[in-house]
This record gives structure tokens, C-alpha cells and sequence, in this order.
């Protein structure tokens, strides 16, 4: 039997929130954390958590797995169980709507911030836009990030100043704009960054690396970011 | 774009190239002194005198010191629009940390031309 501590609360009930112990019979075998999500959820309808596609694509469940943040679909319990015990938290920095719930909304105001789309005044050519090889290989390792925000919520400059710094993957979106040869902004958009709080109060702790369950590197986004402002600004 | 008036040069990009300038110039002092104090065991009062009466070494020294200065107010800084929330609170740290910098610059540029 695997112990599983659950964050519990519901705002319209609860005081405060509260930690909830479950055992689940897993049957011997290693399942993801979604799929004991699943077994709880039989125990206890009343749980909540976020889901969809359960094969790390949507970045709807991400959560604190053992203090680490994570996709329950695709962390495994053999990667994440010590001492037969399993811990689940929501995402922190971030208020909890309920349970294993949180708003995203800060996260996603971030993200707008950055003017997350293609950006071009140039007249549009009769078919499309074209891109080189070289070019589009750029955009590799930028643009399949799932706004999942397992980073963000991980990144301490972001808990202390979640309005003000971007946080790893709204910049890891910043530079996948950046970066591309068919965006005409990257003026508008580095004056948008140069300031103390958007990228700089990054400190390069890496957190954001550790956790991203898609393996991408958001301080080296960062870096190149800076790198742009410098080569801008001296 | 987040608009600050508080930090060193209000612009993030000339804070963060200061704090890397200015480590530099600060690692480069200390190297020197901890170099030219193992190479003078035997140091006297005469000869410690006579090597902040150099030009270069009082234009080195208040380099270091304006360095501190400004590495120190950006740390700071740094570190007050971290953990410090109440604005009342965050704005006198500053504040003080800025007079002490300042203070402690002034009083350096005196002790190194006042010999």
C-alpha cells in the first residue's frame, strides 16, 4: 500500500488548507501519478485536480509531486516515491482555487505581456512567410513549451515578484519571438524587457531547468535575451 | 515594461552590467592586496603609506570603492524588492542602505587624499 499526502481545500468549507492521507493499493505496478490521482479520486470524489490528454502534451497537471514540481502523467512513482510515501501539493506561488487547483491567472497575464504571437509590418507575401532550415532551427528547444508552469511556480524571483518578473516561460516565449527570422519586433520587444524586475531579477539558479517536464532550458532563453539587450544597449 | 525609480540606473540591463564590471574591479583589488600582503611579511607604516601615495593606487582604490558602492546598492536593492512588501518599510531600507553607501564613499575618497 502506498501512503499518498494530499493538499485538501475547499474555500467554502474548509478554514485553512489541511493534508489529507489516502493508501492506495497499486497493485505492484508503476503507475503514474495521474492514474493514483485516479484511484484517490475513487476514494474521494469530492478531490479536485486538473487533467486532459494524460501524456504530457496539455500541461493541465502540473503540481508539486514529492516537492518537486511536475506533470502527474507522465511522472512515474518509481521516479518520484521515497519511503513509500507520495506527496501532492498544487503548483506554489500561485493562489489554490481548490485542492490541487490553482489560478493560473498571473501566469497567463505574464505570458500576455510578452506578446506571445508573429509580428510583422512588411506586406504579406502572395503564399507564405518562408523560413530557412538554419532559421527554423532556431525556434528548436523554444517553442514546445506547454505553459504548463511547472517552472515558473518553481523560480523564487517569480514568487517574490510574480507581477513584475516575467518568469522562465513567458521568457522562454519572449525569445521564441526573439528569435524568429520572420518577427519584425524585436526593437519594441527588447524595450519592453529593459528594466530591473522583466528578465534581470533571473539570478541563473536554474530551477526552471530542473523541472521543466519537456527537458528545455529557459536560462539559456534568458541568456540570449540578455545577450540581445547587451549587444542593443553598449 | 516595469517602471522603477529606486534602482541604481533604472535601467535593468546598466544594474546588471555595473554589478558584473564592478565584481570585477573588486576581485581584481582583492587579488592585489592579498598579493602584495603576502609579498610584504614585514610590512611597515612608511611603506603601506607610500603605496596609497601613488596616483595609480589611490585611482585603483577609489575604483574599488565606488565599485562597492555600487555593487552593494544593486544587492541591496536587489534584495529589498524581494522580501521587503510593505512599501513604507522598503523605501526606508533603501533609503539608509543609500546614505551608508554614499557615506562610506565620501568618507573613503577623504581617507585616500586626506593622507
Amino acid at each position: 500500500m502506498l501512503t499518498v499526502s494530499v493538499y485538501r481545500y475547499h474555500p467554502e468549507q474548509d478554514q485553512k488548507p489541511y493534508m489529507q492521507d489516502f493508501q492506495v493499493d497499486t497493485g505492484g505496478k508503476d503507475l503514474m501519478v495521474l492514474d493514483v490521482l485516479h484511484l484517490l479520486k475513487e476514494q474521494d470524489s469530492g478531490l479536485a485536480f486538473r487533467r486532459s490528454c494524460r501524456e504530457g502534451v496539455c500541461g493541465s497537471d502540473g503540481m508539486s509531486i514529492n516537492g518537486v514540481n511536475g506533470l502527474a502523467c507522465i511522472t512515474p512513482l518509481s521516479e518520484c516515491v521515497k519511503n513509500n510515501q507520495l506527496v501532492l501539493r498544487p503548483l506554489p506561488a500561485l493562489p489554490v482555487v481548490r485542492d490541487l487547483v490553482i489560478d493560473m491567472e498571473q501566469f497567463y497575464q505574464n505570458y500576455e505581456r510578452i506578446k506571445p504571437f508573429l509580428q510583422n509590418d512588411t506586406p504579406e507575401p502572395a503564399i507564405e512567410r518562408l523560413q530557412s532550415p538554419e532559421d527554423r532551427e532556431k525556434l528548436d528547444g523554444l517553442y514546445e513549451c506547454i505553459l504548463c508552469a511547472c517552472c515558473s511556480t518553481a523560480c523564487p524571483s517569480f514568487w517574490w515578484n510574480p507581477d513584475k518578473f516575467v518568469g522562465p516561460s513567458g521568457l522562454l516565449q519572449a525569445y521564441r519571438f526573439l528569435a524568429d527570422s520572420r518577427d519584425t519586433a524585436t526593437e519594441e520587444r527588447l524595450a519592453e524587457l529593459d528594466d530591473p524586475f522583466s528578465v534581470f531579477r533571473c539570478h541563473g539558479i536554474m530551477n526552471c531547468v530542473s523541472v521543466c517536464p519537456k527537458g528545455l532550458n529557459p536560462t539559456k532563453a534568458i541568456g540570449h535575451i540578455r545577450n540581445m539587450l547587451l549587444s542593443r544597449g553598449t | 515594461m516595469v517602471k522603477s525609480v529606486t534602482s541604481f540606473g533604472r535601467s535593468g540591463l546598466y544594474d546588471w552590467l555595473i554589478q558584473r564590471v564592478s565584481a570585477v574591479v573588486l576581485t581584481a583589488y582583492s587579488v592585489f592586496m592579498v598579493i602584495y600582503l603576502l609579498n610584504n611579511p614585514d610590512l611597515t607604516y612608511a611603506q603601506w603609506e607610500g603605496l596609497f601615495e601613488m596616483t595609480s593606487m589611490r585611482i585603483f582604490s577609489l575604483m574599488a570603492l565606488m565599485s562597492l558602492g555600487a555593487h552593494t546598492w544593486i544587492g541591496l536593492w536587489s534584495v529589498s524588492t524581494d522580501y521587503i512588501k510593505p512599501m513604507g518599510y522598503r523605501f526606508a531600507f533603501q533609503m539608509v542602505t543609500g546614505a551608508f553607501m554614499f557615506a562610506y564613499t565620501i568618507w573613503g575618497i577623504q581617507l585616500l587624499w586626506g593622507l
